[in-house]
């Protein structure tokens, strides 16, 4: 069969199986619909917070981003999951006991107070929104790829899926078709890594055939080494980043995955803290098995990609590059008008661009899998841009039904009404994302990045204080979190967007050399210094709040202390 | 139960600890002196910033686990 009827039947099988799933999975209540009830077991969970988490940029452009920065794209593989340590010891426990709907829900229960929760809010919807387009995004340029359809028209098919199983479902629909898709996306992830594996090391383990040798027995990693020098490139097991910079973006990305809305709130949906503890290192043990798998991609994907390409001439190229250069993923310019592909690292000598995400697009082809492969990996990034948007989409209609609404401006309001109301902010967000994806902003790029340094500066430290710190009050936290986030915006618009200064200003005019991405850090650092300080000089908060404080320290115990 | 919470504490310190040195210290800090020292086809402080301080991540949560829920029942506050 064809690559394109494989991938029709592919992504139509995994499709109907979402839809299914979401018909058997109808929210009833306000409680299944935010947090499928509070009964979803812990290693469902994990899996499902897995698939909520690993996005299309996880699936489709992190092994490509490594394989260009070798080393330094370890700041990507450690950022993103030692979150997750940080989320199981400092979070996920504290707030499954706290036991509400939302965010911004402890965020104005803990610091009594209604500006605390619009606060939290705007900082939810901010993150939220900005990464959702770049889902939707991600979610039309898979079907363009594969189906060749125009863009539009693939976002058209995301929205109208993400609306059928969000709207309908809620938490609850979610929660299982993430859960499928959890399944979809690591298996074509896993197939075509393993035959590489094999093929180049004949070791089916890649992350063991990451170090493994090579045919003509030497390693693997000291071959790329050698390849990448010869070419003029830094060794690929050395980096080009500097040290203040690799450290500020790791911890940033770190701290931001523990603050991120929509990943924080799956752990209001297992029954017990215990089972939210468990849950956190069930989802890391799942996010664990691409991750590790992602760097061995990198490294073998960049040895064929330079053995295919580099010093040969361009009438023997082989025949995936034909196709590839027709999306305009990757392209030759015969500078010295000599037939053959010169790829280096000096710009004015070098002939071959190529994008980010062809690694794990076209690593199949490159590999000379079979057909159904190449198919099954346009289902697998559809099924991570889908989870994720839908997670996304799911923390914007809740903000606005609950936090907004039935919190602020309506208490009186009946349940039936609520999640009429959530279902119908939910609908409005899809119809928000698909326009944001189809006329994407020039700053969504930008900013999906940085909704990782938006969180760090903002929730991180509001909630890691109001668990640890008894005397953290109102004023404190507001002043750290609009302190910290407004700092993190004003150094992303100045050094990323350059919409004060008409330019991008250079890289040597970062401050203390980190880069904007890795500023969350600072933003981070100032939001708890400021807090501490304000909270100092500031009334201690009331006794309930207080006792509130140390209630949710332990699993058991609801009794007041004298 | 000031006990209970000095001993999460202590817990939260000992494997904080262990989770900076093997990303922020292996990985980043310390990487260019592992470098020198390997593990099969790797360089250790490459294989610590592309694979060990995961595998470390996830033991770290399992290990947490098990200590809480073993202090949970010393203390009397596990729900049953």
């Amino acid at each position: 069969m064809e690559v394109q009827s494989w991938t029709f039947l592919l992504v139509g099988l995994s499709f109907s199986l979402y839809i299914g799933i979401a018909i058997w999975t109808r929210a009833s209540s306000t409680s299944d619909f935010y947090v499928a009830g509070g009964e979803v077991n812990p290693i469902l969970n994990g899996m499902a917070t897995a698939a909520d988490w690993m996005s299309a940029a996880s699936f489709l452009s992190m092994a490509g981003l490594i394989s260009f920065m070798g080393y330094d794209g370890g700041i990507y593989l450690m950022g993103w999951t030692g979150g997750y340590v940080l989320l199981a010891l400092l979070l996920a426990p504290y707030l499954r006991k706290f036991g509400k709907f939302t965010v911004p829900d402890f965020i104005g229960d803990r610091y009594y107070s209604n500006l605390a929760r619009t606060v939290g809010i705007i900082c939810a919807l901010l993150i939220s929104l900005t990464y959702v387009a770049g889902q939707m995004r991600g979610v039309g340029i898979v079907f363009a790829r594969f189906l060749e359809v125009p863009i539009e028209t693939g976002v058209y098919l995301g929205m109208g899926l993400v609306f059928f199983y969000a709207v309908l479902g809620g938490m609850k629909g979610i929660t299982y078709t993430q859960i499928a898709q959890y399944c979809v996306l690591i298996f074509a992830f896993m197939v075509p890594a393993i035959f590489i594996s094999i093929q180049l090391t004949g070791n089916p383990i890649p992350q063991l055939g990451f170090g493994g040798k090579l045919a003509d027995g030497t390693y693997l990693l000291d071959q790329l080494d050698g390849l990448n020098q010869e070419l003029g490139f830094h060794q690929y097991t050395s980096g080009s980043k500097g040290v203040v910079d690799v450290f500020a973006i790791t911890l940033a990305l770190m701290a931001g995955t523990a603050g991120l809305p929509h990943v924080i709130v799956r752990f209001f949906t297992v029954p017990k803290v215990k089972d939210a503890r468990i849950s956190a290192g069930w989802a890391l043990i799942f996010i664990a098995i691409l991750y590790t798998t992602a760097p061995a991609i990198s490294a073998f994907a960049r040895t064929n990609l330079i053995r295919a390409t580099s010093n040969i001439p361009y009438s023997q190229v082989p025949e995936w590059f034909n196709h590839w250069e027709k999306t305009g993923l990757i392209a030759f310019e015969d500078k010295n008008s000599d037939g053959v592909i010169q790829y280096l690292a000096q710009p004015d000598l070098n002939e071959l661009t190529i994008d980010n995400d062809i690694i794990v697009l076209a690593n199949p082809e490159i590999a000379q899998l079979p057909n159904w492969v190449i198919a099954l990996v346009a289902a697998g990034g559809l099924a991570a841009a889908l989870s994720t948007a839908a997670g996304l989409l799911l923390v914007i209609s809740t903000s606005i039904a609950h936090d907004l609404i039935k919190k602020q401006l309506n208490p009186a309001i009946s349940e039936k009404k609520e999640l009429l109301l959530a279902r119908f902010a939910a609908g409005a967000a899809v119809l928000v994302a698909g326009y944001f994806g189809i006329h994407p902003p020039g700053f969504v790029a930008a900013t999906v990045a940085l909704a990782f340094g938006l969180a760090a500066s903002s929730f991180f430290p509001a909630i890691v204080l109001g668990v640890f710190d008894k005397r953290m009050n109102k004023q404190g936290a507001i002043a750290g979190m609009i302190s910290g986030i407004s700092l993190m915006l004003f150094y992303m618009i100045y050094f990323k967007l350059g919409w004060f200064t008409h330019s991008i200003p250079p890289s040597s005019s970062w401050w203390f050399n980190i880069s904007p991405e890795g500023f969350g850090s600072v933003g981070m650092l100032v939001n708890t210094i400021i807090a501490l300080a304000v909270s100092r000089c500031t009334p201690p908060p009331p006794t309930h709040i207080q006792q509130m404080t140390e209630n949710i320290r332990y699993p058991r115990r609801t009794e007041t202390i004298a | 139960m000031k006990k209970y919470w000095s001993y999460n504490l202590k817990y939260l310190f000992i494997l904080l600890t262990v989770w900076f040195s093997v990303s922020f210290g292996a990985g980043i800090l310390w990487v260019e002196e592992l470098n020198k020292i390997r593990l099969g086809g790797f360089k250790l402080g490459f294989w610590f910033a592309h694979q060990g301080s995961i595998y470390v991540f996830v033991v770290l949560i399992f290990i947490y686990v098990w200590l809480m829920n073993r202090l949970d029942k010393k203390f009397n506050v596990d729900e049953n």
